[in-house]
């Protein structure tokens, strides 16, 4: 019995633990932080990214692969990811608040 | 109430018991929470510490780092070229302690990678399940002639880590008389930061056209041409400075004298007024101890990309300038390896395997002026096959300056100043 609540007590950690591993969206977008700031909200002239909505930030992706939206530098980011990364990263960045 | 095993079963699930199971292994064997040091609080290793808190609240994160304040390279050149002050780039580690991460203020003398400890020079010794190493750079001032009696007598300074070396530089710039010559040595790649010393130059003349335009600049590049930026640079220099920087490459420098100051090459003796002399680099010295300093010349550490643990010592980490790439070396570049290694640290210690396909990108903003600048950005991704991160192509540099840019880059630095120290 008393064996089982230490386990217990121990899986607790390690569920948390688990809980904050890192999915791939979020591991993606944190490479874009540099720039736009911790947690996605900017000093300066680079636009925030916290919180925009995930098929506006998909779609400005998008333009700014294909050249559709100009740019000074997001074009060069935008042209090395695929499509379904920048669904996770917007996933990830739309949560943001 | 009673709890059974099964019902513990229920409650925790599967996975998270198979997930116990294997996380024993990590978990060091006192059975307490897995610890990580982390040694030097530089771009790499303060982000690394803080990205470990955030994606494994049950680790115990020790950083440990000599320095009071961080004082930053990106962005000195600004600095000797006059246009901010050191405390524009000096800021404090205070901020990281809310991430709970344990601070300690020593240098790390001594690492024993069998019983998986550190010891300071202030004599304490900390066990670690991983670790990870950050140390930046050691400049190779050995290898230039003379350099270490000059270096002694302020007679030349490398500023290529930011600190009293770039105040002293911007003061022998304010004392040199209209006319003189300011003589720069850069050394051949791999070195920290590919654009720094065209930048620097930059931003040097920037200072001298306003304020002593018949000086001159000497550049002498161990490289056959301007390593990074190439276009941009040219630009600049033709644009705003023209007549005033005389670049000579494939001219290393092999020795300076202070006495005389006089820099030299294999071709010529230089008289300079001012010497910025940049001597080759190697990973730091911390590599060394741990036997990890192992690429084919013994100067930077080769890792596996997917968690950034050294190929020879295992548990132990190597993230920022000391590793073996082809990648650029870049603050940008030392926070991306560091949140890589820290989501890579947290799995591992959870028994699972880290994430088998990072992708990130490097971006070196670059000021021509003081209104102009550009910048070099590509995106590179991991290759099993290859084992090395790939660039992903559609990445490339500013062929000019302008005014959006030199913006973005003071943003850039307010940004990343934050992501790694708040
Ligand atoms: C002039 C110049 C301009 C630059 N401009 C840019 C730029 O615009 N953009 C960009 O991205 N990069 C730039 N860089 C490059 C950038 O400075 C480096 O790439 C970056 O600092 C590397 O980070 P790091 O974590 O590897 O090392 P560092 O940031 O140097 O940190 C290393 C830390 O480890 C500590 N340490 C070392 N040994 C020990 C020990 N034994 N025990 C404990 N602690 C130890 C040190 O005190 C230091 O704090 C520039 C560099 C220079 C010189
Ligand atoms: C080098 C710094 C830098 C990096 C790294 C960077 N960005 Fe940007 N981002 C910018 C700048 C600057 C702009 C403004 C557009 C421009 O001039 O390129 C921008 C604009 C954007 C916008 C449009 C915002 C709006 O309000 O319309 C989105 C979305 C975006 N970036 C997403 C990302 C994502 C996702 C990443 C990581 C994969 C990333 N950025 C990495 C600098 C950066």
């Amino acid at each position: 019995m008393h064996k089982i609540l230490i386990l217990l007590a121990a899986s607790a950690t390690l569920l948390s633990a688990n809980a904050f591993a890192v999915d791939r969206g979020e591991l993606l977008a944190s490479s874009c932080m540099s720039c736009h700031g911790p947690g996605g909200k900017s000093k300066g002239a680079i636009p925030s990214l916290a919180g925009l909505e995930k098929g506006y930030i998909v779609k400005s992706l998008q333009d700014f692969k294909s050249g559709a939206r100009p740019a000074s530098v997001m074009q060069r980011h935008a042209k090395g990811y695929t499509d379904e990364e920048f669904a996770l990263m917007a996933d990830y960045l739309s949560k943001l608040k | 109430m009673s709890i059974t095993r099964r019902d513990f079963l229920k409650v925790s699930g599967m996975g998270a018991a198979s997930a116990l199971l294997a996380g024993c292994a990590g978990m060091g064997a006192s059975g307490a929470k897995p610890k990580v040091v982390v040694v030097g609080a530089g771009y790499g290793g303060a982000t690394c510490a803080k990205y470990l808190r955030k994606w494994g609240p049950n680790i115990e994160v020790t950083l440990i780092e000599p320095n009071d304040k961080f004082v930053s390279c990106p962005r000195s050149n600004l600095v000797i070229g006059g246009l901010r002050n050191m405390d524009y780039l000096t800021h404090g580690y205070d901020n990281l302690a809310k991430h709970g991460i344990k601070m300690v203020k020593d240098m790390v003398v001594a690492i024993d990678p069998a019983k998986r400890t550190v010891t300071t020079k202030g004599g304490h010794t900390f066990g670690y399940d991983r670790l990870v190493l950050a140390p930046g750079i050691d400049v190779r001032t050995d290898t230039v002639k003379g350099f270490q009696e000059a270096e002694a007598a302020s007679k030349v300074v490398h500023a290529w880590k930011a600190g009293p070396q770039t105040a002293l530089l911007r003061k022998q710039l304010e004392s040199m008389a209209d006319g003189g010559v300011f003589v720069m040595g850069i050394p051949g790649t791999p070195y920290r930061c590919p654009p720094g010393p065209y930048e620097r130059i930059s931003l040097v003349a920037n200072y001298l056209k306003k304020h002593k335009p018949k000086s001159k600049i000497i550049v002498l590049d161990s490289n056959p041409d301007i390593v990074s930026k190439k276009p941009l640079f040219t630009w600049a220099w033709n644009t705003f400075y023209p007549g005033m920087v005389e670049y000579r490459g494939t001219n290393a420098v092999t020795g300076v004298d202070g006495n005389r100051m006089v820099v030299s090459t294999e071709f010529d003796d230089i008289k300079a007024d001012v010497m910025n002399v940049v001597p080759r680099q190697r990973a730091g010295e911390l590599c060394a101890m741990a036997g990890v300093r192992n690429d084919a010349g013994g100067n930077w550490c080769t890792v596996n990309f997917t968690s950034f643990e050294s190929t020879a010592v295992p548990n132990v980490h190597i993230i920022g300038d000391s590793i073996s790439a082809a990648l650029p070396k870049s603050g940008h570049m030392a926070t991306n390896h560091a949140k890589v290694c820290a989501a890579a640290i947290v799995e591992l210690l959870a028994g699972r395997q880290p994430e088998a396909a990072p992708v990130f990108a490097n971006t070196c903003y670059s000021d021509t002026s003081d209104t102009t600048g550009g910048h070099v950005a590509n995106v590179y991704r991991y290759s099993a096959e290859k084992k090395a991160y790939v660039d992903a192509g559609g990445g490339g540099a500013t062929p000019q300056g302008d005014e959006l840019n030199h913006a973005y880059a003071e943003s850039w630095a307010q940004n990343i100043w934050a992501e790694v120290l708040s």
